[in-house]
């Protein structure tokens, strides 16, 4: 097991230092650079200021000179400075970590929440009234655009009854004030989210309820209940599992339209911000910590295969 | 196999409960204002990066030397009186040797006097140490200020006491009073940061490392709070010397948005939307017609203009008669009022109208079908197939025509044009581009092969050099640098245009720009569309609010904003 996972490590970090290699020259190649964007609103710039700003920010050098130079710095942990915000890059995106890790974590535990006992429940009873009504539920959170969803619950909730905010975010002073500005994205993702684990676990679940086990647990005696906590819901759960893993790279892309609705800040706004305003070093950082947790929830759920798959080990 | 269970039931409640809670939902207070725009300001720094956003929110906090009021007028903000040659307080001399200036050896001396009660929100005075500071600063190779042309071309500055100071420069202009863009640092305060290690300045200054410290700001306002991509959050400075404002506190809050930022106008967490960074034109006069009863809708047209640049490489366009055809072949009347209901008038030329060197008598092009066709068959596209005019060589009489993808306004004027120039037998091809490319790259690189529509914004009387003049082209050799995207070339337009900077008499400046105008109107290497209005979205208990229809921002005289009957 130490082994696996000293090697898995190893790969990981391998994997992250070609994309950080690989992102650097792509953001290197998009067109325009900081100094431009300059220029094209400073009719005043003259070329010798334009090419001293280049020089300033280090623009004037061979891309991978430039590369490993911020390789150097990163290793050390200096991660340079935004060029939109002008602070320190890791200022930047951790506390906007937090916030996605609040809200996509909130979201994805109520989706979870809701989905796995509604799919195992639609699954236990296919074709049934209470199976459709779900199925229904779970395409119509399938179909709706995000974008749609959202401001339709702002008109609802924000405008029309009043009740919550339509956007922003807390101070930080208040906890239960805070939270308010904090149910309506969850909600919106929520329901984004929510009808495809639905249907992920109902499927699992049907080809769980066909297999020898769970005949062979009900000639046993097992009452339904026992057999669908002890026997489906583990097996179904292994497929559900990877495609939660792979869902985690979504924490980061996922919320953008979330974010940029309801003014909340997020990684995914602020990945996206970072590459059209030409901020590398946030861009940079923000895309290798989106492959670094893709990396980490996929060494996890191979993790818990394990722990769901008794005759799964590693070595 | 049944299976019961109670599980969503339980689920949900917490968040029922959640909502209940949040019944309460508070009214902002009298005495706070809370305003949404659609951009956070990229640095918080007076001389870093010029953005819309950041003049917004720092018009509130500090007050520049000199700027253009609402009349367009230049008027004293932070100095007592505009040095004037009539009034003795702005002496044309000759350069030093050294000095290059202009190029003929003439510059002038300017006498400016600091308000005499303007004073740091630390207590601090604002002095002329804080002007020798700035010029310091501004003109430091690797300190990273943005306008580095303005502070070279000061070549020395006399203090005369803690208030007065004489600024020489190198050149003299029509303009020489307007020291706009010399924004005021605070040398007990960024002095030491600057000395410490100059070329790491913009990465360390208190305006973005300490931007709540109160020792920054000298207007009405100080920040009190700044969260990156979120929300600023300014309340009174006691120092501040002038009128003072009504609101003990304004929260300035982004939402990119502006559906979103609509929304949160009429759920009431905002008060009111900025027009120099708010809602779309179509966006505000759908919502005037929705709840133009519970606010007032302003819209102030300006400087703004939108406009296409004609690629003069081409060779089609370097036909003149075909220039004036396309506009010929346009209902730009039509697409204002119909559009726009008449809130965005048409442009003429890139002068506007409310512009005090306007030339009323410019030629302009109304639709006429009838005299495109007469250009086009005498520019030799004479045979129609398809529909498509051809010229004797059989080549077709199409054009690419570029503008930001994404831009509903655009896209949607974009497609009226394209129509009416098939009616005339014009085949336009759409290719339009993400900003970032169509300004980063395709305008500023001059890739474009046919038409590019974008928009430009000045201050009141711009003499239009850096995008008429012939030696601001941009190439490759110049680093890119310049804004004359067409690649138009006129020895005359270049005469005038040096001649304008330097003509101090009203009268003959006037006679500089009609014939300006006049050479632009015939030459058309820019098609002028429309003057752009800024939709300002006001709750009806606010007044005051005075937008300029320029560059500056109206939050300049926000302690002229008042509150009645909310």
């Amino acid at each position: 097991m130490l082994s696996y996972l000293t090697r898995r490590l190893t790969e990981s970090l391998l994997v992250l230092a070609v994309m950080s290699l690989v992102i650097y020259a792509l953001i290197g190649l998009m067109p325009g650079d900081p100094i431009d964007i300059m220029v094209f609103s400073d009719p005043e710039m003259t070329p010798a200021e334009a090419e001293r700003l280049r020089a300033i920010y280090g623009l004037d050098r061979p891309i991978f000179e430039r590369y490993l130079a911020w390789l150097g710095n990163a290793l050390t942990g200096d991660f340079g400075y935004s060029r939109l915000y002008n602070q320190p890059t890791l200022d930047i995106l951790l506390p906007r970590l937090g916030n996605t890790v609040i809200l996509m974590g909130l979201s994805f535990l109520l989706a979870l929440a809701i989905a796995l006992p509604a799919g195992i429940y639609a699954a236990t009873r296919p074709q049934s009234p209470v199976d459709h009504a779900i199925n229904l539920l779970a395409f119509a959170g399938i179909s709706v655009p995000p974008f749609w969803l959202a401001i339709l619950l702002i008109i609802l909730f924000a405008v029309t009854l009043g009740w919550l905010p339509a956007g922003g975010m807390g101070d930080g002073r208040d906890f239960w004030g805070d939270l308010r500005y904090l149910v309506l994205p969850v909600m919106a993702l929520t329901i984004a989210t929510v009808g495809g684990v639905i249907r992920f676990m109902r499927a699992a679940a049907l080809e769980a309820l066909r297999q020898d086990y769970v005949r062979t647990a009900a000639a046993k005696g097992l009452t339904g209940r026992q057999i669908v906590i002890g026997h489906v819901l583990r097996n179904a759960l292994i497929p559900v599992v990877t495609i939660l893993a792979l869902q985690m790279g979504n924490l980061f892309s996922g919320a953008l339209i979330t974010e940029q609705i309801f003014a909340y800040l997020g990684m995914g706004k602020t990945i996206y911000d970072s590459v059209i305003g030409n901020d590398y070093n946030v861009a940079l950082a923000g895309l290798l910590l989106a492959t670094l947790t893709t990396l980490l929830a996929n060494l996890l759920a191979d993790l818990a295969y394990a722990w769901l798959d008794p005759r799964i080990s590693y070595r | 196999m049944a299976v019961k269970g109670t599980s969503m039931r339980k689920l949900i409640l917490p968040f029922i409960l959640a909502l209940a809670g949040a019944v309460a939902w508070p009214a902002s207070a009298a005495e706070e204002l809370r305003i949404g725009i659609s951009q956070y300001p990229t640095t918080l720094h007076p001389s870093r990066e010029a953005s819309v956003a950041k003049s917004y929110v720092l018009a509130m906090t500090r007050r520049p030397m000199t700027v253009y009021d609402q009349q367009w007028e230049l008027i004293c903000m932070l100095c007592t009186e505009l040095p004037s040659i009539e009034a003795g307080s702005a002496v044309p001399e000759d350069l030093p040797p050294g000095v290059e200036g202009a190029g003929n050896g003439r510059g002038i001396a300017l006498s400016y006097t600091i308000q005499p009660e303007a004073t740091w929100g630390d207590g601090t005075p604002v002095t002329t140490r804080d002007v020798l500071f700035t010029w310091k600063a501004g003109r430091h190779p690797t300190a990273g200020i943005g306008n580095l042309e303005l502070y070279r071309r000061i070549h020395a500055i006399d203090v005369i006491d803690d208030k007065t100071f004489v600024i020489h420069y190198d050149r003299i202009s029509f303009e020489y009073a307007a020291i706009n863009d010399f924004q005021l640092l605070p040398a007990h305060i960024e002095e030491p940061i600057f000395d410490a290690a100059p070329e790491d300045y913009r990465n360390r200054t208190a305006y973005d490392t300490d931007p709540t410290n109160p020792g920054l700001a000298y207007g009405p306002y100080r920040i009190v709070e700044a969260i990156p991509g979120s929300r600023v959050i300014l309340e009174r400075n006691e120092t501040w010397w002038g009128k003072p404002p009504v609101f003990d506190r304004i929260t300035i809050l982004t939402i990119e948005q502006t559906t979103a930022l609509e929304a949160n106008l009429l759920s009431g967490n905002i008060d009111m939307i900025a027009g120099e960074l708010g809602l779309t034109l179509d966006q505000a006069l759908a919502f005037e017609k929705r709840h133009g009863g519970d606010y007032d809708v302003v819209y102030e047209p300006g400087l703004l203009y939108e406009h296409i640049d004609l690629m003069l490489d081409n060779p089609i366009l370097q036909d003149r008669r075909v220039r004036q055809a396309l506009v010929y072949a346009i209902d730009r009347a039509a697409i204002s009022e119909r559009l726009f209901e008449g809130r965005q008038p048409v442009a003429h030329s890139g002068v506007s109208p409310l512009d005090w060197v306007y030339y009323k008598d410019v030629k302009t092009y109304p639709f006429n079908p009838e005299k495109a066709a007469e250009l086009l068959d005498a520019a030799g596209w004479t045979e129609r197939r398809g529909g498509i005019r051809h010229n004797a060589a059989g080549k077709p009489l199409r054009l690419e025509f570029m503008t930001t993808a994404g831009s509903r306004v655009r896209e949607l004027v974009q497609q009226v044009l394209q129509s009416q120039w098939k009616q005339a037998g014009i085949d336009i091809r759409v290719r339009n581009e993400p900003a970032r490319v169509f300004f980063g790259q395709t305008v500023h690189e001059r890739r474009f092969t046919g038409l590019a529509m974008f928009a430009w914004g000045s201050s009141p009387e711009n003499v239009p050099r850096s995008t008429l003049h012939s030696e601001e082209i941009p190439t490759e050799a110049n680093g890119w640098s310049g804004q004359n995207y067409t690649g138009f070339k006129n020895a005359e337009m270049d005469q005038l245009i040096e001649a304008i900077n330097l003509e101090l008499d009203r009268p003959k400046r006037e006679k500089l720009w009609h014939r300006l105008q006049q050479i632009s109107a015939e030459e058309m290497p820019v098609i002028p569309l429309y003057w752009r209005a800024n939709p300002y979205v006001l709750p009806k208990w606010l007044k005051g609010v005075r937008p300029t229809g320029q560059m500056a921002s109206s939050s300049l005289w926000i302690e002229d904003w008042t509150v009645e009957g909310r």
